[in-house]
């Protein structure tokens, strides 16, 4: 039998990297998978070597827009953790506060994705609709949707004042209610349950063997999270579960992240309460950094993020070394998308991460046999068949 | 001419296509579609394929290795196309001037109409640029 490949790409940012999938099939099953990286490469770290030390900080925001505040943070974590720096209380809640609310926006992105590659474009419409008072909080809080430019070394850029909270907290228990909603809609959803559960099974062994983390390893039943094995700033201050579930399949992976945005919300909840009494500084004066290394973790949305920072007594980094959550996630395809059909490939390889631009570069997919064929199409008609079933109409 | 052009201005489809960005401003052109902006009111419409597209949006600085992707993209768009360079790094290089792997001049990529600068630019100025656009087709 002669191989076929489908190419998916190469447009398909996932934070920092746009991917090329090949996809080889035998009729209706996925056989291998070849990716190649490299489309979305700005030289980060090579760029703020050269740059100040505030400099880098506004530059690795700007690896991915989703995650903004987790590589600042790990960026920020890494440079203190070169001298020390003990950063003010107020500021451990900002910072926490932060990183939370991004987390919740980020999943409700990526929870509308899911749901449009399946052909559920309601869940999409839904999730980003509650995503916007998310991003209305940023901009009460930071003064901008995206890109908030919270973080500084030894603390935080903007204080949230406290004639602000009460609106923050109504917001907030509005997100709740609509994620209540949206968590329990999805929940008893047959489609979704028959569409998604079994799907692109990631086992234990192999989320070990492929070294994947956040979500990804949440769903296989690997209990790693940097927010309790390693906390910083308030999380050690906080009451949170971390969530884990043990089948590894596409729909783990959308549960745990929906529960994920339930406990979220309850960590910037609190955050948002003590921020109404603790008082102090935001920001400690840091004058200079000593020659030295340090490294800096933090849990983003998609997993753990690492920076390395060494310094030689100057204002800016000699080495900075960032390693981002997908770039060990994305190999995971490697054990997850072999053996399944076609149809069921494109919300695999969504599963992992968000991929908006897989929905309209992986429109026209060409066999070796040149005829054309719609992955988004096919995998929506999949969904319409089971709805169907399911339903009898 | 002028009827020619006149005929996209009703109602513009637009495909994205996303040149070395952070992501942000394409979340942010995602957003225009959702109910909070929704500009589907206005007959725009994101499209799958770039044959279907009145205008291409691009972000990002362009990269070596995706820039004659986008020039192979905007070769096969249907003319006349209007290009929409979102956010600071289209118009700018926003703080990747440094870099050893960006293309230094975007415009001898592709030809650019309208320039959004904004990291990331806000939806409503997004809104406003397409706007624009379809009041100076309409001459
Ligand atoms: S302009 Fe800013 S938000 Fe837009 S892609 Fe560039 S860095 Fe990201």
């Amino acid at each position: 039998m002669t191989e076929n490949k489908i190419p998916v790409g190469p447009f398909h940012p996932l934070l920092e990297e746009a991917e090329y999938f090949e996809l080889k099939v035998e009729g209706e099953m996925v056989v291998d998978i070849d990716m190649e990286i490299g489309w979305m490469h700005r030289g980060h770290e090579f760029i703020s070597e050269s740059k100040a030390f505030t400099q880098s900080i506004y530059l690795v925001e700007r690896i991915c827009g989703i995650c903004s505040t987790s590589h600042p943070l790990a960026c920020v974590h890494a440079i203190e953790d070169i001298d020390n720096i003990e950063i003010p209380m107020r500021a451990r809640y900002i910072r926490t506060l932060i990183g939370e609310l991004e987390r919740v926006h980020s999943h409700l992105l990526w929870l509308g994705l899911a749901g449009h590659f399946i052909g559920y474009d309601t869940l999409w419409m839904w999730a980003w609709k509650y995503r916007e008072p998310v991003l209305e909080m940023f901009e009460a809080i930071s003064g901008n949707r995206n890109h908030y430019g919270m973080m500084r070394v030894g603390g935080v850029a903007k204080d949230v004042e406290s004639e602000k909270i009460p609106h923050l907290l109504q917001i907030l228990d509005e997100i709740d209610r609509k994620m209540e909603m949206i968590a329990k809609a999805a929940h008893d959803d047959p489609v979704l349950k028959s569409r998604l559960k079994g799907v692109g099974v990631l086992k234990k062994a192999d989320a070990i063997a492929y070294c994947a983390v956040g979500p990804t390893a949440r769903a296989s039943g690997l209990a790693i999270d940097v927010r309790k094995d390693e906390p910083s700033d308030a999380y050690d201050l906080v009451d949170f579960n971390i969530v884990v579930l043990p089948n590894g399949d596409v729909y783990d992976k959308l549960v745990v992240r929906l529960l994920e945005i339930i406990e979220s919300n309850k960590i910037i909840r609190q955050c948002l309460e003590q921020l109404k009494t603790v008082p102090g500084p935001i920001l400690n004066n840091v004058k200079e950094i000593t020659p030295g290394e340090g490294i800096g973790r933090y849990e983003a949305p998609r997993g753990e993020v690492f920076h390395y920072i060494k310094s030689d007594g100057t204002n800016r980094p000699v080495r900075h070394k960032v390693r981002a959550p997908s770039y060990v996630n994305i190999p995971t395809f490697m054990a997850s998308c072999k053996g399944i059909p076609v149809a069921d490939a494109l919300i695999t390889l969504a599963a992992v991460d968000p991929c908006y631009c897989c929905t309209e570069r992986a429109l026209r997919v060409v066999n070796a046999g040149s005829e054309h064929l719609d992955l988004l199409a096919l995998s929506r008609a999949k969904t319409e068949q089971l709805r169907r079933e399911i339903y009898g109409k | 001419m002028g009827w020619y052009k006149r005929r996209l201005a009703k109602s513009l489809w637009v495909f994205h296509v996303s040149g070395s960005p952070c992501n942000n401003c394409d979340i942010e052109i995602l957003d225009l579609l959702t109910p909070k902006y929704d500009v589907e009111r206005f007959g725009i419409k994101l499209v799958g394929s770039v044959r279907h597209a009145d205008v291409l949006l691009v972000t990002g600085v362009f990269n070596q290795k995706i820039a004659p992707r986008i020039k192979r993209i905007y070769e096969q768009a249907p003319k006349p196309i209007f290009v929409v360079a979102i956010g600071t790094c289209t118009s700018g290089t926003c703080c990747f001037k440094d870099s050893y792997n960006i293309v230094p001049d975007r415009e001898a990529v592709i030809p650019i109409d309208v320039y959004v600068p904004g990291c990331p630019p806000k939806p409503e100025a997004m809104i406003e640029a397409v706007a624009k656009l379809i009041g100076v087709l309409n001459g």
